[in-house]
Formats: structure tokens, sequence, C-alpha cells
């Protein structure tokens, strides 16, 4: 790394050299997150299809194999998924504003990518180790729903239109319910930074992580992060059977698909970070030999993996809500029972010193 | 301190290449044979009836005034949660003066309806 740096140092000068090392070197970083992300998302695709399949006692995709290989059956089915989107035509329908049509599903992937830039894989890799993670993370993700309001008024269709207002609404509705969530966590670890936050919760086993006083909070923040994610049962805003695909209506061929690329990765964030801030992230559950033997990035790709088959076997089991039903369970049930928790929470806090050092309390509040 | 927040910087602007690339990709490499009906709007094969750009109901606008209001709040909550073990009592107290306000304006709305949807 050093020879790199003394490289670039030569080849440009002493003052260009030390800028242009830096932006190489974050680009090749970003680029290691940015790839394995998408692949990833390719490959969830393919997961819900298998998965979605099993469950309703199907055989899913099996036909398209990698490199000829007869058991990969099914493995290249997202290559050639891709390759199909790659090569249909992008439709731009008369009425639509043009110049929005086609940055709507830009600026739906932009912050569900960069969201990553804060999230720590194990405690030394992050990329950008700020103390505002969670903070910027929120904001990232917030901005998501630009994206989606933007496409519905562009297209100019009714379908879109109705689809980009009720995903709108319910967007903001559970953002609340889940910045009411976070905060319970903030209390707990005092700081922002996710790092921070996963090395709040050392100290031995399972029990020690925020899952276990925040088990509600845990349950709010993942309902929630599935409603954000517009996924089954709460994916009113693009129900096919009332509104047809809702606000990507009119999107075809690689527009289509980059808004899939944005819910799929943001699927992968909100795994990650309930990961990390209520699963431990990195720690293994028992801090004994066999389990801390297992590096921890391992540990943290395990979390995220079964946090990802609960999206995916939600989308099977469970009917789609009504939507007077989706807004009555954010506003009346998740916000006054988060509100009830910061309270319950915040006046456990305050209790003396030595209650809050003693057994069981002494787990969690440190 | 303000350097790490270089490569996030960067990060944007990598989401907005992978999107931006993305759609050129598909734009170069599709056919782009476009006729009238292909470019309609999508309405379960009628003709569009109207223009898009309805009327729709006030509720939305409400909740969004709603989101900003308590969206706010969150905003006071995260830096007071990350200090609440060093401001002690004191500051607690005055959180939760602060929450009861808004609690009695969320139980006003709450009760006028304007979290109804039916």
């Amino acid at each position: 790394m050093e020879y790199a740096q003394q490289l670039f140092g030569q080849f440009f000068g002493a003052d260009w050299g030390s800028a242009l090392f830096s932006l190489t070197k974050n680009l090749v970083l970003i680029l290691a997150i940015v790839l394995p992300l998408l692949l990833s998302v390719a490959y969830l695709t393919l997961a819900e299809r298998k998965i979605i399949a099993f469950m309703q006692i199907r055989v899913g995709p099996n036909r398209v194999t990698l490199f000829g290989i007869p058991w990969l059956a099914g493995w290249g089915q997202p290559m050639a998924d891709a390759v199909k989107a790659l090569m249909k035509e992008i439709i731009i329908p008369n009425g639509a504003n043009k110049f929005l049509f086609i940055m709507a599903p830009i600026l739906t992937i932009a912050p569900a990518l960069a969201a990553w830039a804060v999230v720590p894989f194990s405690p030394e890799v992050v990329l950008a180790d700020i103390n505002a993670g969670l903070l910027y993370i929120l904001a990232m993700t917030s901005m998501g729903v630009y994206g989606v309001i933007i496409a519905g008024w562009a297209s100019n269709s009714k379908y879109a239109f109705i689809g980009a207002m009720r995903c709108a609404a319910q967007v903001v509705s559970y953002e609340l319910a889940m910045g009411f969530a976070l905060v319970c966590v903030l209390m707990m670890s005092h700081s922002l930074n996710l790092g921070d936050i996963v090395k709040g919760q050392e100290g031995g086993s399972f029990v020690n992580w925020y899952l276990i006083p925040l088990f509600p909070m845990f349950l709010v923040y993942f309902i929630s992060g599935v409603a954000e994610t517009n996924r089954a049962p709460f994916d009113v805003a693009e129900g096919e059977s009332e509104i047809v695909a809702g606000f990507h209506v009119e999107y075809s061929g690689m527009a289509f698909t980059v808004f899939f690329l944005a819910e799929y990765s943001n699927m992968i964030l909100v795994a990650t970070l309930a990961s990390l801030i209520f699963l431990g992230g990195w720690l293994p559950p028992f801090d004994i030999a066999p389990f801390t033997m297992i590096p921890g990035f391992i540990w943290l790709l395990l979390k995220i993996a079964f946090l990802l088959f609960f999206f995916l076997w939600f989308r099977a089991t469970f009917p789609r809500y009504r939507y007077d039903q989706i807004m009555r369970l954010g506003w009346k049930v998740f916000i006054p029972m988060t509100l009830v928790w910061i309270v319950l929470l915040g006046s456990v806090m305050q209790l003396p010193a030595s209650v809050l050092g003693s057994f069981p309390l002494n787990l969690w509040f440190h | 301190m303000l350097e790490n927040y270089f490569p996030i910087l960067l990060f944007i602007l990598v989401g907005l290449a992978v999107g931006g690339g993305a759609m050129a990709c598909g734009w170069l490499l599709a056919p782009n044979r476009p006729d009238s009906e292909k470019l309609s709007p999508y309405e379960c094969g009628f003709e569009a009836f109207e223009d898009a750009r309805m009327k729709f109901d006030v509720r939305y606008y409400l909740v969004a005034i709603l989101f900003i209001l308590f969206d706010l709040e969150i905003a006071f909550l995260f830096p007071w949660a990350v200090v609440l073990n060093e401001i002690g009592t004191f500051g607690f107290v005055a959180m939760m003066i602060f929450l009861g306000i808004l609690v009695v304006g969320f139980i006003y709305e709450w009760m006028k309806g304007a979290l109804e949807w039916d």
C-alpha cells in the first residue's frame, strides 16, 4: 500500500500524487463493496424464487446452468435475467416528463447503494468510520422515497400516480416507527457509530445482544424495514391485483431493473442493520471455542442470511394487508409502542448506579 | 474529521454512476422502436380517460405534515438518547415534558380521526 502511494507520488508529483492515491484507493474499496452487493442482489432473486418455489412445492428455476455444469442447474438464472433486461426496450410514455422519468430510477438506487458506505463488516473493516453513522443511514434510506414519488409523478399514468402516493405515505409512516426504535438502541449504546454499537453488545454470549432487552423494538424495526422496502405483505404500493405494478408500471427494460436492484439492496441493508444493531453483528453467540473459531465476518453473513430468509418467508406466507390496516399498524400500534418503550427504558436508566451495576441489568447497561 | 466523509461523497457518485450506467447500457443495447400504442400510458387497454395528474385524497397531505412533526421529534431525540447517561435525571425529565406535549397532540389527532383511512 505504501509502495503504491510512493508510485503515485513519483508519477503525478507530490501534490497530485496523494490526492489521486486517495481517490483511487477509495474507488477500489467502494467497488469492493458494490460489486459483491450487486452479486448478492442477483442471487437473492434466485434464492427468493427457489425458496418460494420450495414452500409452494414447486421446483423453481432449474434450466439455466453456469458453464454447462449440470448440477448448477438454475444458478445461471440471475445472469440470464440481467442480459434479458438489458436487451429490452426502455419505453418513455408520451405524456411523461422525460428528464424526471429517467432520473427517478437513478435517484432510487444512488442512496440505496451509498448507505453502505458506513456499514462495518468486522471491527476494522469499514469504509467511512464516521461518528454519525446511524444518522447518515437514516438520511440515505429516507432519500429513496424521492425516487418513488418522482417516478409516479413523471410517468403520467394513473396507476403509477396512485402507487406513488400510497408508497410515499407508507414509507414515511414506517420511517417514524423505525426512527423511534433506533432511539431506544442509541439510549443503550451511547453512540451513533455502528462499530461502537456492536462493541456495546460484547460481553460473552448472545444474552448481551440488544435483541434481549429491546426485543419489542427489534420486531418494530424489522417489520418497519419490511414495510419500508415495500415487500409483501406490505406491498400495496405495487399490488398487482389492484394497481398493476404501482409506481413502476410505465418502466421497462433496464429502468425497471434499476428499481429492483434498489429494492433488493435495501432489503439486504435492512437485514444487515438489524444484524448489526440487534443481533450483535460479527459477535459469535457464545464466546467459547467452536464458535469463536468462525471469523466474525462469517457470523455477520449468517445473521444477514437468516434475516433475509424471513423476508422471503413472509412473502410466501402472508396475504397482502389492506391499506388502512397498514397505516393503522404504523401509526396506532408501532408509534405508541415505541414511545412507551422509550419512556420505560429512560426510567430504568435513571435507577441508581448500584442497581444498574447488578445482575441482570449489568449485562446491558454499561 | 471531514476527510472521513470523502469516501461517502465518492460512494454517492458511484451510486449515481451505477444507476446511470445501467440505464445507458440499456439505452445502447436495446432496440428502440416506438409507436403510438406503445407510448400511450397504460390503462388496462383503454384509451387514457383524462390527465393522470388528478385530484387525490387530502389524507396524504395530512400524513406528510404529521410525518414532518414526528420526524423532527426523532431528530431531537437522537442526540438526547446518545448522551442520556451523562445528562442524568434533569435531561430525562426535560425530554419527558417535551414528549408529553407531543403525546397530547398525538392523542388529539387520533381522537379527531386524522389516522383513519376508511
